[in-house]
């Protein structure tokens, strides 16, 4: 048998200070020349053309640094991460984490991409505009729905260009009494925070004892108050919900619109469209499901498709191609207007694209078999360690993620989840993401094992967590003071949700450390 | 020096085991003893004390003598400051009031207590809101939320308070059942009070479940979204808790923590009110009822709130119940329904089935409603 075990897996540490807090008074990483006596003569005093309004007071209290204290600062941040191409990203449950190729990241960085100005006449970015115009039809196939945007810079800011929509189609019929959007508890929470956010007044749904949305409670809710409903299918629990179509109808019947929030699409794609559930609209992560790089606040795109009806509401820009050339058009009355600058994340689209291409309609369906297939397969190891448990076990298989529970683990042992995951950093594992909020699910964790991981690395993730459950029945002191082998131990996190003591900046904190 | 009190309830949780239902009172104790029954709360205690330990030189630990504390504190590794007298292995509620309320005279910093609901409901009669308290899980009947979910859990948040990295205190429920009444089958549950705990999310369950905002911030939110909906010419009904309370502080007015207040426009028309007294204000005109889920089991009328009895809610109309909680409380519940037991059946199918419970500023969970058997 393989050894799966990194048990002399050490982690740098390089106990790097905040940049901040690096340097001396005067040091320099560019000596800036001065400019010359010609030079001068015909620029003049250049500082003198800003506005005494705007000038700086004070100099900017910025870190002086030489080049290579610069340079080593950042290389040692650079390895004291964990990135998804070094690790088995499988911790991530609900992101999606899978390999991106190498080739898009290239394609995205060649100079016909990267020269582009959004200001540039169409005629002059036609190639942009086609593979936009390409991609849109992609969208539209697998969504089954009518037209795209890839303006929204993200999930989030998809989700609240649909909020927007919803509310632009219900004015535009005098209907203005809809103010009610209706979510579940297993969505993503930005299913709530974006409606409300738009203005709407947001009811969320519970799961029923077989941990599909209370089915009971939709129809109690609907009024013709209801404005729509925005939800997630297969929820964050991994559970695909077959009468989904029934909760569709009701809304309908009340007269809401719903809007299908497929950030994750994987378990979906080639198997499930927006359309045959009814839906009126949609979102993909294009960060996610279709293999442009994710995290660290992107670059992301949030494409966002709509059915014929409600195209026109779109915002601007769309791409429209007559046969014979590409153009951006803006003349749209009842648009939403814009959610963001320009045409979106251009280049995510791109590689999206790439990827799409290169994978095929039969590959995209590929990636959807293998990773619920790979997430069937490790629930099936994961239910044999002791102190998991999978919640809602009448409920159907699960599609591409699931969100276990260590909840007898913690009884058993007092070992919970959250010290389950400051252990598996020993071993060369990011650590899993637990789940949103509220936990519902108690003592929780999500994983995806997505179709970028073999059998093997599977094997090797679940014997990780079998090593730490173990661990907790029989030495639970090794769990609880974990970790031990990485950059940092353990922080302090009481400071989290209280902001005397949180500190967004440098300048913050030292203002409240002073104060403190 | 800080100072740390302690205060274990020996026989706490000996009932659990044997069938028995809890054990106040010293008959029902003899009937656990000869039943076999083993203490549970000292173990439970030096788990909690374990935690501690690493702080030992910068707190002086307070306790009172013997299997009230003495012994479990030195068994964990501390030397304490002993008070008080008793009678080993003869307490009872008395002894854990007499030494609540020594150690309060102490000046302790902290009050960390080993038992159930009676050790909660007598240690809150002694100090009231005058101390912080954190509670170790030894009872055999826990609708308090004033316990932590594990002993060590019970002991890390302890440690976090005494070290001061949580200064933030919340106030939880201190419950009871007429423990008589439930070991012949019948329920009859009482808010007695409430304890101030140090508020550390992830440590308590029910906080677990809330957002990073915090309790505070959640209440600001549901009190805002009532204020909203009132209108002048209507009575309201505001039923006990710390959720209703901060709707009428919002409206500055005071609030009776475990009574039931009414408002109208913005006055207070009655504080702590009766079932007659709000009967023959409901002649006057429309009224709406303002309640929240009391205790862990999340009942929204029949436990804590009796004096909105069946008539009155049938007088303001089924139709008029405005029920808020916190996103916490309701996860807590773990998928149960909330539950009436208002005395009628009748009125109990009626007030089943779902109802918008309001969670925050234009927030509301729809939650599934039935009637307790």
């Amino acid at each position: 048998m393989k050894r799966r075990l990194k048990e002399r897996y050490q982690a740098v540490a390089w106990q790097e200070p905040i940049i901040l807090e690096l340097g001396s008074p005067g040091e320099r990483g560019v000596l800036v020349p001065e400019a010359g006596e010609e030079i001068e003569r015909v620029a003049g005093d250049v500082l003198a053309s800003i506005p005494a309004e705007v000038r700086r007071k004070d100099v900017p209290r910025l870190p002086e640094l030489a080049q290579p204290h610069v340079l080593r600062h950042y290389l040692r941040l650079s390895q004291m991460c964990l990135g998804t191409d070094l690790n088995l990203d499988i911790s991530q449950g609900t992101c999606t984490m899978k390999y991106s190729p190498k080739v898009n990241e290239q394609m995205a960085a060649l100079p016909e991409m990267t020269e582009l100005h959004p200001y540039q006449d169409d005629d002059t970015v036609q190639g942009i505009l086609e593979i936009m115009y390409r991609f849109e039809r992609i969208l539209k196939e697998i969504s089954g729905l009518d037209r795209f945007t890839f303006q929204p810079g993200g999930g989030a800011q998809g989700i609240y260009t649909n909020a927007c929509l919803i509310r632009a189609h219900h004015e535009s019929r005098g209907d203005k009494q809809r103010n009610e959007i209706i979510t579940t508890i297993f969505s993503h929470p930005a299913d709530a925070a974006c409606p409300a956010t738009a203005g709407f007044k947001v009811i969320t749904l519970m799961p029923d004892e077989n941990g599909y949305p209370d089915l009971e409670a939709l129809k109690a809710v609907v009024s013709e108050r209801t404005a729509g409903m925005m939800i997630t299918n297969p929820e964050d629990t991994g559970i695909f919900n077959p009468r989904i179509r029934e909760y569709v109808d009701r809304v309908h019947d009340a007269g809401g619109l719903c809007s299908y929030d497929q950030a994750n699409a994987n378990g979906i794609l080639g198997v499930a469209r927006a359309r045959e559930a009814g839906f009126d609209m949609c979102h993909f992560n294009l960060h996610k499901t279709f293999s442009s790089p994710h995290g660290c606040a992107g670059p992301a795109s949030g494409a966002v498709g709509v059915t014929a009806e409600l195209a026109r509401f779109l915002p601007v820009p769309v791409v429209e191609y007559d046969g014979k050339r590409y153009r951006l058009a803006y003349d749209r009355p009842d648009s939403i207007g814009r959610v963001r600058g320009f045409l979106g994340n251009i280049p995510v689209v791109l590689r999206s694209y790439a990827w799409s291409m290169s994978m095929g309609p039969e590959g995209l369906r590929m990636a959807t078999d293998i990773s619920v297939l790979n997430n069937n397969y490790m629930a099936r190891k994961m239910a044999a360690i002791p102190g998991v448990a999978i919640p809602y076990p009448r409920a159907s298989h699960r599609l591409d993620q699931i969100r276990y529970s260590w909840e007898p683990l913690r009884q058993a042992t007092g070992v919970g989840t959250h010290d389950v995951r400051r252990r598996m950093v020993d071993f060369g594992l990011q650590s899993y993401f637990e789940s949103h909020h509220p936990f519902v699910v108690p003592e929780p964790f999500t994983l995806e094992p997505c179709e970028s991981y073999s059998k093997d690395d599977i094997d090797e993730y679940v014997e990780v967590l079998r090593h730490i459950a173990e661990e907790a029945y029989t030495n639970p002191e090794i769990v609880l003071t974990a970790p031990h082998r990485s950059t940092i131990s353990r922080i302090d996190e009481s400071a989290l949700d209280d902001p005397e003591r949180w500190a967004m900046t440098w300048r913050a904190y030292l203002k409240k450390r002073k104060k403190r | 020096m800080k100072k740390l009190g302690l205060i274990v309830n020996p026989v706490a949780g000996m009932g659990g085991r044997v069938g028995l239902k809890g054990t106040d009172g010293p008959a029902i104790l003899e009937q656990a003893r000869e039943l076999g029954a083993v203490p549970e709360a000292p173990g439970r205690a030096v788990e909690a004390l374990g935690r501690l330990l690493r702080l030992k030189d910068t707190f002086n630990l307070v306790t009172y003598p013997h299997d009230m504390g003495e012994n479990e504190a030195r068994r964990a590794g501390f030397v304490p400051t002993v008070i008080g007298l008793i009678e080993p292995g003869r307490t009872t509620g008395e002894d854990t009031r007499r030494a609540a309320g020594d150690l309060m005279d102490r000046g302790v910093d902290l009050l960390l207590f080993a038992g159930g609901d009676g050790t909660a409901r007598d240690i809150c009669t002694a100090v009231g809101a005058g101390l912080v308290a954190v509670g170790v899980p030894a009872g055999v009947k826990i609708h308090s939320a004033v316990c932590a979910t594990t002993p060590r859990s019970a002991g890390d948040l302890a440690a976090l308070f005494l070290e001061g990295k949580v200064t933030r205190v919340r106030e939880a429920e201190v419950m009871d059942i007429d423990e008589e009444a439930f070991r012949a089958g019948r329920v009859s549950a009482r808010l007695y009070g409430y304890l101030k705990v140090p508020h550390e999310a992830g440590m308590v369950q029910s906080l677990k479940a809330g957002s990073r905002g915090g309790e505070e911030s959640a209440l600001d939110g549901i009190a805002s979204e009532v204020i909203d909906r009132m209108e002048d010419g209507r009575l309201y009904v505001v039923g006990p808790g710390t959720t209703t309370r901060a709707i009428l502080e919002r409206l500055g007015l005071p609030k009776t923590l475990l009574g039931v207040d009414v408002a109208q426009g913005g006055r207070l028309v009655a504080g702590d009110t009766t079932e007659s007294v709000l009967l023959s204000l409901l002649e006057s005109g429309p009224a709406r009822i303002v309640v929240t889920p009391i205790g862990g089991q999340g009942f929204i009328f029949g436990r804590g709130n009796q004096q909105i009895s069946p008539r009155v809610i049938r007088k303001a109309g089924v139709d008029s119940i405005i029920v808020v909680a916190t996103m916490g409380k309701l996860v807590a519940l773990g998928g149960n329904p909330l539950l009436v037991d208002t005395g009628a059946s009748d009125l109990n199918g009626d007030l089943s089935g779902y109802v918008r419970v309001i969670t925050g500023y234009r927030q509301e969970v729809a939650c599934k409603v039935a009637s307790y058997t």
